[in-house]
Parts: structure tokens; C-alpha cells; sequence
């Protein structure tokens, strides 16, 4: 049953990654498109499949992927549908450290300043979180960090707007917080990788335990689950994943919450058998959405975060109403 | 070897001695009630003897080992535990409720070797769970969950089961039907210890009863030997009519004293 839920989402996927391929505002037909892909084409069509939509594509994928995955897990181990990947506070100081180099004027240094800062946010907002862990056994006071965290981001992010020394800085901030893949590059993308690799490689090895989790903390405890173990791996494993989708793509928000929503019954609510098909249903959301952005009609592009959060806010009221057990 | 030795296991917060100086040696083949009044530290001791809680002082002996030594999952293989609290939150199919049971087997819902299968399927009808098994946790009673609960402490298979309350929501009939069980885990020369709060269960089931009075175990013995109307007045508060019928306690309780 997995297995097959994993290869349909896989298949569309695949069909919607290829779909962002074909447009564009240069048009390029099917065949040229899979010609560019075998390297068998001229090297404009080339240019525009390798540079600018594969890479854009991807990243959508990949982001969607880390959001997806980082929140099915984060929603095993608080044993609450409505966590999302930025409940620990990593979204929002990751931002915060990519606001920094924004407003002292060092991300136009270097492609990699930004992403660099993002990361750096992520994991010490990782680290923050995963002390707690160490020191308390109260999955609440780790949901309250997290929000205090992102509070104090936030409300540091609005103090950097607030002096921005000039309106374009102030542009370029409030463009990075909406959130958007568009203009990414592979470098960008290889850069993030191995964090992303790293955060989901931990979070597949931690899985099984959510599932023990499921019963509450004292029970899994006692089926033999090692609670710190397990908290501190999916904490560094979610920490690393939604870092990387920050350095990618600033923040966007409930993909995160919306994709293990969605593949839950079908799973037969085991948040251990969740991880997988979360990561491919956020990708396919995310490299649709972002098709959608390109499609619709509008004087200056929607940005990608935004239309996500239009489109998440909504389905998460409904979850909250109709959520079964307490 | 015994399966779970307390030795003198005490545990204070903020200078109030939640368990002081409690020790108990549980042998094979025997069922073990816990016994004592609201917030006698019942809880509490027993989260102590599996090392779920760091004492202050004494040690708890698993098959000899000492808990702080024990793996999280070698412990599991020798005791099922099933807490008071059983918060799920997922609506998920009884089945794999009970299917967690197998987890310090390395198997999970998803993956059930057939061994583990096997054990699930025993639990189930052990707990008269049949035809249960794809029901969503949400759709079920408190007394019916409670059973998924016990099945899933079974499915384990382990040398000893520790169950806090495990009959606090049956209906009297599973009451007993659990009490059965436990007798018949007994039988197969495994182990039970289990906080009862039915008082004539107690006296009923088990081969030996502790009883827990503000964090000390004040007495143990068998419910022949420990039962008397002015033990009961003592620790519970209550007044009491005990019977003695052959090798049978009969118990009337009245009001409180």
C-alpha cells in the first residue's frame, strides 16, 4: 500500500516537474524539451531547460520535500496535526539571519552569502531547541521555545525593516520573506543539499520511533523507544531539512502541515509510514504551485510563499475543525 | 532469578517522599497486586523499579541487571508496560495499535515479521478483539480501548507485564475477563504486577499483594494473610468486613471509617 501511494505521487511528480519544463515564455514543445534534457538540442533551448526552468522546477521539488517530510515528522514526534516545520522557531531565525545580510548590504557579495546566513540561522535555532530537549521532557515547553523564538525573530526582522537604510534593501527584504524559487540556480541548489540530504537521512532512521510515539511518550518509552534519542534526531533532522528549504527559498509556509494531512488516512494514520509519501506530495504541491504563479496573469509575479500561504491557510482552519481525537 | 526486584527504591520531590524504602522481589508464575489509596505513590514506584525514573536511592534488579544498566530495548523484551495515561491522538486501526506491542522486536505497524504477526493475532483474540481489528481507535469505548491497550501489552510476550490500572474503565465482566488473562500469563509461568483499585479483584486474582501507604510498602503476603478489617481501616480508610470462605477472601466494604 505504500509502496504504491509512493510510486502514484512519484508519477506525478515526475509528470508535473516535466509540465514546468514546458513553460515558459520562450514556448518549447514537448520533443525539444526532451531533447534539451538528453543534451541532444541546440544550445538555446539548452540554455533556457538547464539554467533557468530545471532548476526552478527542482527547486520547488526540493523544498516541498524538505517542508513535507520535516512536518510529517515534526507531527509524530508533538503528536499534533497542526505542527508545521517552522513550530521549533528555525524558520523564522533562518529568515532572520538571511534579513541580516540583506541589511548590512553583504548578500550581494556573493551568490552563497545569503543561503550561507540562512543556514546558519537554522541550525542554531536547532541547536537552541534541541538543549531544550536535553533538559525538559515536556514536548509543550519545546512547542513554547520554538514560539518564543520565532517571536523574537520576527520581531527583530521588523526592526531591520523599520531602519532599512534605503528602499531598495527594504524591497529585496520584504521580496526574500515572501518566498519564491524563481531565478535559482543548480549552484544554489548544490549548496543546500547536503543538508537536506543530511536532515532527511536522519529523519528516515528516526522514523520507526514516531510510530512507538503514537502512543504517548510514557508508552513508547516503555515498547523501548529511547525518548531523548528520538526527540533530538527528529528535531536535528527536521532543523536541517527546513534549513536548507530557507537557503532555497525563504519561507513558505503550510506545506508543511498540508501534505502529511492529506496522505495520513491513506497510511492508515502511522506517522512512522507518513515520511516518504509527505516529501513527495509537498514537492508535487510546491512544483504545481509554482506553474500556477508562472501561469496566472499578473503585472509583477506572485511570489511562491504567498500563494502557498493563500492556498494553506484556509485547509489549515478546516484540519483544526475537524480534527478527531483530542 | 527473580523477574523485577525493588530494593529499598525511594524518590522525593521538593523534600515530599513520594516512594520511601520500597522493596519487592516478583517471581514467575505469579500475579502481584499493587494496592493503596489515591496518591500512595503506586504510580510512581512502579516507574522507578523499570528505571523509567531515576531513584534517589535503591536500585531495581530486571532478571538480575540492574535497570540503569539495561537498553531501552532490552528492557522492553523482559517487561510490557501499559501506564495509566493513554493519550493517542491518531485514529489508527487497532490493529496497529496492537501491533506496537512488537516494537522492541524492531517491528513496526507497517512491518510485522511473521513471528510478530503472529503474537498480534494471539493478543487480539486473547482480549476478544476479533472483528475489532480494522476499527478506528476513535470508534471505540473507553472499556474497548482499554482491551486494545492490554492486547498490546500481550503482543509482547514478555517475561513479565506491568499494568497500571488496566481495568479502571472495564465493565465488570472484562474486569474479571482481564484478571483472567493475567492469571493465565501466570500460568504460562510469566509475570504480572498490576495496580488494581477493586479491592475484591485484588483479593480475587492474586497470588500477592502489595500494599503502598504514603510512598512505603506497609505490608505483602497473600490476600489470605493480608487481608483483615483492621488492615483495611488502616491504609484505605474504609470500614470493612473480611470473610474467610476455604482458601477464598470475601470482602464488604460499608463506607469510610
Amino acid at each position: 500500500m505504500t509502496l504504491r501511494i509512493n510510486a502514484l505521487i512519484g508519477a506525478a511528480l515526475l509528470a508535473a516537474i516535466l509540465l514546468a519544463l514546458l513553460i515558459g515564455s520562450v514556448s518549447l514543445p514537448l520533443d525539444r524539451v526532451i531533447a534539451a534534457l538528453a543534451g541532444q538540442a541546440v544550445p538555446g533551448d539548452m540554455l533556457v531547460v538547464w539554467q533557468i526552468r530545471l532548476p526552478r522546477a527542482l527547486a520547488a521539488a526540493l523544498v516541498g520535500a524538505a517542508l513535507g517530510m520535516s512536518g510529517a515528522a515534526l507531527q509524530g514526534l508533538l503528536r499534533n496535526p497542526l505542527a508545521e516545520p517552522g513550530i521549533l522557531g528555525v524558520s523564522a531565525t533562518a529568515a532572520l539571519f538571511a534579513t541580516f545580510t540583506i541589511y548590512f548590504g553583504i548578500a550581494t557579495a556573493g551568490p552563497l552569502v545569503l543561503p550561507l546566513a540562512a543556514v546558519g540561522g537554522a541550525l542554531i535555532a536547532t541547536l537552541l531547541v534541541a538543549a531544550a530537549a536535553l533538559r525538559t521532557r515536556s514536548v509543550v515547553t519545546l512547542i513554547l521555545i520554538g514560539v518564543g523564538l520565532s517571536s523574537f525573530s520576527v520581531a527583530v526582522m521588523a526592526l531591520l525593516m523599520n531602519l532599512a537604510p534605503n528602499p531598495f534593501s527594504l524591497a529585496d527584504m520584504v521580496n526574500w520573506m515572501l518566498g519564491t524559487v524563481a531565478n535559482r540556480s543548480f549552484e544554489n541548489l548544490a549548496f543546500a543539499a547536503p543538508f537536506l540530504v543530511a536532515g532527511v537521512a536522519i529523519l528516515l532512521a528516526a522514523g520507526r520511533g514516531l510510530a512507538a510515539l503514537s502512543l504517548g511518550d510514557e508508552a513508547a518509552e516503555g515498547l523501548g523507544l529511547n525518548l531523548k534519542k528520538q526527540r533530538l534526531a527528529i528535531i536535528l533532522g527536521a532543523g536541517l531539512a527546513t534549513g536548507a528549504a530557507v537557503a532555497i527559498a525563504g519561507s513558505i509556509g503550510f506545506v508543511g502541515i498540508v501534505a502529511p494531512h492529506i496522505v495520513r488516512p491513506f497510511l492508515r494514520y502511522d506517522p512512522a509510514r507518513l515520511l516518504v509519501p509527505s516529501a513527495l506530495l509537498g514537492a508535487f504541491i510546491l512544483v504545481v504551485a509554482d506553474i500556477g504563479v508562472r501561469l496566472l496573469p499578473t503585472d509583477s509575479e506572485l511570489k511562491l510563499g504567498v500563494v502557498a500561504s493563500l492556498i494553506g491557510a484556509p485547509i489549515f482552519v478546516w484540519i483544526a475543525a475537524r480534527r478527531r481525537l483530542a | 532469578m527473580s523477574l523485577l526486584r525493588a530494593e529499598v527504591l525511594s524518590y522525593a520531590v521538593e523534600d515530599r517522599h513520594l516512594v520511601a524504602d520500597a522493596s519487592f522481589d516478583l517471581e514467575r508464575g505469579m500475579v502481584t497486586a499493587l494496592i493503596g489509596p489515591n496518591g500512595s505513590g503506586k504510580t510512581t514506584l512502579l516507574r522507578l523499579a523499570l528505571g523509567l525514573l531515576a531513584a534517589d536511592d535503591g536500585t531495581a534488579l530486571i532478571d538480575g541487571l540492574s535497570v540503569t544498566e539495561l537498553t531501552p530495548v532490552a528492557r522492553a523484551r523482559q517487561i510490557a508496560y501499559l501506564p495509566q495515561m493513554r493519550p493517542l491522538v491518531w485514529p489508527q486501526p487497532v490493529r496497529d495499535i496492537v501491533a506496537l506491542g512488537r516494537f522492541a522486536y524492531g517491528a513496526a505497524p507497517g512491518r510485522l515479521s511473521a513471528t510478530d504477526s503472529a503474537a498480534v493475532n494471539q493478543a487480539i483474540a486473547s482480549c476478544s478483539l476479533e472483528g475489532f481489528e480494522e476499527r478506528a481507535a476513535d470508534t471505540l469505548s473507553g472499556g474497548e480501548l482499554s482491551r486494545v491497550h492490554l492486547a498490546r501489552a500481550l503482543a509482547g510476550e514478555t517475561p513479565l507485564i506491568v499494568a497500571d490500572e488496566p481495568v479502571a474503565a472495564l465493565d465488570p465482566r472484562f474486569q474479571h475477563e482481564a484478571m483472567r488473562i493475567f492469571r493465565k500469563v501466570a500460568a504460562e509461568g510469566r509475570g504480572v504486577l498490576t495496580v488494581v483499585h477493586d479491592l475484591a479483584l485484588a483479593a480475587r486474582y492474586a497470588d500477592h499483594v502489595l500494599w503502598m501507604k504514603e510512598g512505603r510498602i506497609v505490608a505483602e503476603g497473600s490476600p489470605l494473610d493480608t487481608f483483615s478489617t483492621d488492615r483495611l481501616d488502616a491504609v484505605f480508610g474504609v470500614n470493612a468486613e473480611v470473610r474467610r470462605e476455604g482458601s477464598a477472601v470475601r470482602l464488604d466494604i460499608s463506607g469510610p471509617a
